[in-house]
């Protein structure tokens, strides 16, 4: 498996460190209990596309958010995490 | 069912093996049961059995979308063993265990239960002094451990790299009735045992949706092979277990992971029973044809593929290489990843889905096969008597929600480090 990284070019898996499903949204600190269980254990675990956390940690360092298919590992896109800042180049 | 016997394979042999009769019937779908099991791998076909032979209900289907055997019934490493700590979790493997011993007199069946003893080596003094509080827990609870020191451990493996620079070995905590079975016979001899005692197993027949009544409980599965209506209805498919809940709007604490395992060539009996290295993650056994099954770390990303990727393997041969270098010469004959349902916690749920009339069998991650004995008493326990199992009362859903999680490794809510 190869990732597509923004900064760096096509790399080998190896170089990323996966940090998972990167759809959950974290709640408000005074939400309800319930949507704070769900944050933390609860995952759809879809069978294809998912959106997932890479962190690029043997090469930019960037934090990814990677679309891969859990069926076939085949990654058709993967974006920065955070939005860059102004005039930095990609 | 004929019993096998010693006489019946002689009485076959002098026939030319002619006249064997099918182990199980290939059984189509009747339109009602009493008690319909989802999954037909080995906790699916132990939970047929028990429930036919403990609880008298013998009116079950077991559906498999596939054949028996073709699923993680066959992608396993074959280990059987009880040296957990947590007490949510030693008694149940323990009683699996119990139940591996007497199995094949059970089943009428050559499952190859093989108890050559399973052995953690430590590599550290921490280390050891946490397999001393493992092995001190397992005695509470009534299970033999023995730890090791280094000489003893050298006469149970001398081949071992003892003086490895980087992973020395200090000492070793055995299960001395730890070991392998095998995988398939397993299998066969639970669906041979539950058929002949009514369970109708029914392959080819891949669940598409729940049966609803008006009030929202689950009365029944739609399949491929058309409706089939049930009091109960229990899913046990392993690495497919969030697939099957969402046809119950049902989210599960759950993703599924590739694990990757080995099988080298037939070599003759060079491995002891099963060890294991502490110091990274491998762990081998010598099958009975002599081929080394060996495996490490789950990938690490969520992934239905059943096959894995190369850095996994490099890690597990790296650290087979730096536990026992005199396996470096032995080709691998093949590879294969099996999709394991792992938990938040590290640890599976028995339980009453929270919707009436569906139970759950889920969350094994990559420890299945040693609990199938078990988790088929367990499962059975649960749907025939709607309460759980005195073993098995820790393996809540809710856990997660309540904080009652049963987290042996101890790493949190990170399904890809358990």
């Amino acid at each position: 498996m190869r990732i597509p990284c923004p900064y760096c070019g096509s790399r080998d898996i190896g170089e990323f460190v996966y940090r998972g499903d990167a759809s959950p949204v974290r709640p408000a600190a005074d939400g309800a209990e319930a949507a704070m269980f769900a944050y933390v254990y609860l995952r759809d675990n879809p069978m294809g596309r998912h959106e997932e956390h890479w962190y690029h940690t043997q090469g930019c360092r960037n934090w990814l958010v990677v679309t891969r298919d859990t069926l076939t590992h085949e990654i058709p896109s993967a974006r920065l995490a955070a939005p860059l800042n102004a005039g930095d180049a990609v | 069912m004929t019993r096998y016997s010693l006489f019946s394979l002689a009485a076959k042999a002098v026939s030319g093996h002619r006249g064997w009769q099918r182990a199980w019937r290939d059984a189509a779908p009747k339109a009602a049961y009493d008690v319909i099991i989802i999954g037909g791998g080995g906790h699916g076909l132990a939970t047929a059995y028990y429930l036919a032979k403990v609880h008298g209900i013998t009116n079950v289907a077991l559906v498999e979308k596939g054949w028996i055997g073709g699923g993680n019934a066959g992608r396993n490493t074959t280990i059987i063993r009880s040296n957990y700590m947590l007490p949510g979790n030693e008694p149940f493997y323990e009683w699996s265990m119990k139940l591996w011993e007497g199995l094949e007199q059970e089943l009428n069946y050559n499952a190859m239960v093989s108890q050559r003893g399973v052995l953690n080596l430590a590599h550290t003094d921490a280390q050891r002094d946490g397999y001393a509080r493992r092995g001190n827990a397992m005695r509470l609870h009534g299970v033999e451990a023995e730890l090791l020191d280094l000489d003893a451990v050298r006469r149970h493996a001398p081949f071992l790299n003892f003086d490895n620079a980087r992973f020395p070995i200090k000492a070793g905590l055995l299960q001395g009735r730890g070991g392998t079975a095998r995988h398939d016979a397993v299998n066969w001899g639970y669906a041979r045992a539950a058929s002949a005692l009514g369970v109708d197993i029914i392959q080819n027949c891949a669940v598409t949706g729940f049966l609803t009544d008006a009030g929202g409980a689950i009365t029944g599965v739609e399949t491929s092979r058309g409706p089939i209506r049930a009091g109960k209805v229990g899913m046990s498919v392993a690495g497919h277990s969030s697939q099957v809940a969402a046809m119950a709007d049902l989210r599960l604490p759950i993703e599924s992971h590739a694990l990757q395992a080995f099988v080298s060539e037939a070599l003759k009996p060079i491995i002891p029973g099963v060890i294991t290295f502490g110091a990274g993650h491998f762990y081998i056994s010598q099958s009975d044809k002599g081929g080394l099954v060996f495996g490490g770390d789950i990938d690490g990303y969520n992934s239905y593929a059943q096959r894995g990727n190369m850095p996994t393997v490099e890690d597990v041969c790296e650290g087979g290489m730096a536990l026992m270098p005199m396996i470096g010469r032995a080709r691998l004959l093949r590879s294969w990843g099996g999709i394991m349902d792992m938990t938040m916690d590290g640890s599976p749920i028995i339980d009453h889905a929270p919707i009436p009339g569906l139970y759950l069998n889920a969350g094994w991650c990559y420890g299945g096969f040693k609990a199938t004995p078990a988790a088929g008493w367990c499962f059975a326990h649960l749907l025939a008597t709607d309460a759980p199992h005195e073993t098995a009362t820790a393996y809540r859903l809710d856990r997660f929600a309540t904080g009652h999680l049963i987290d042996e490794k101890g790493q949190g809510a990170q399904p890809n480090l358990h």
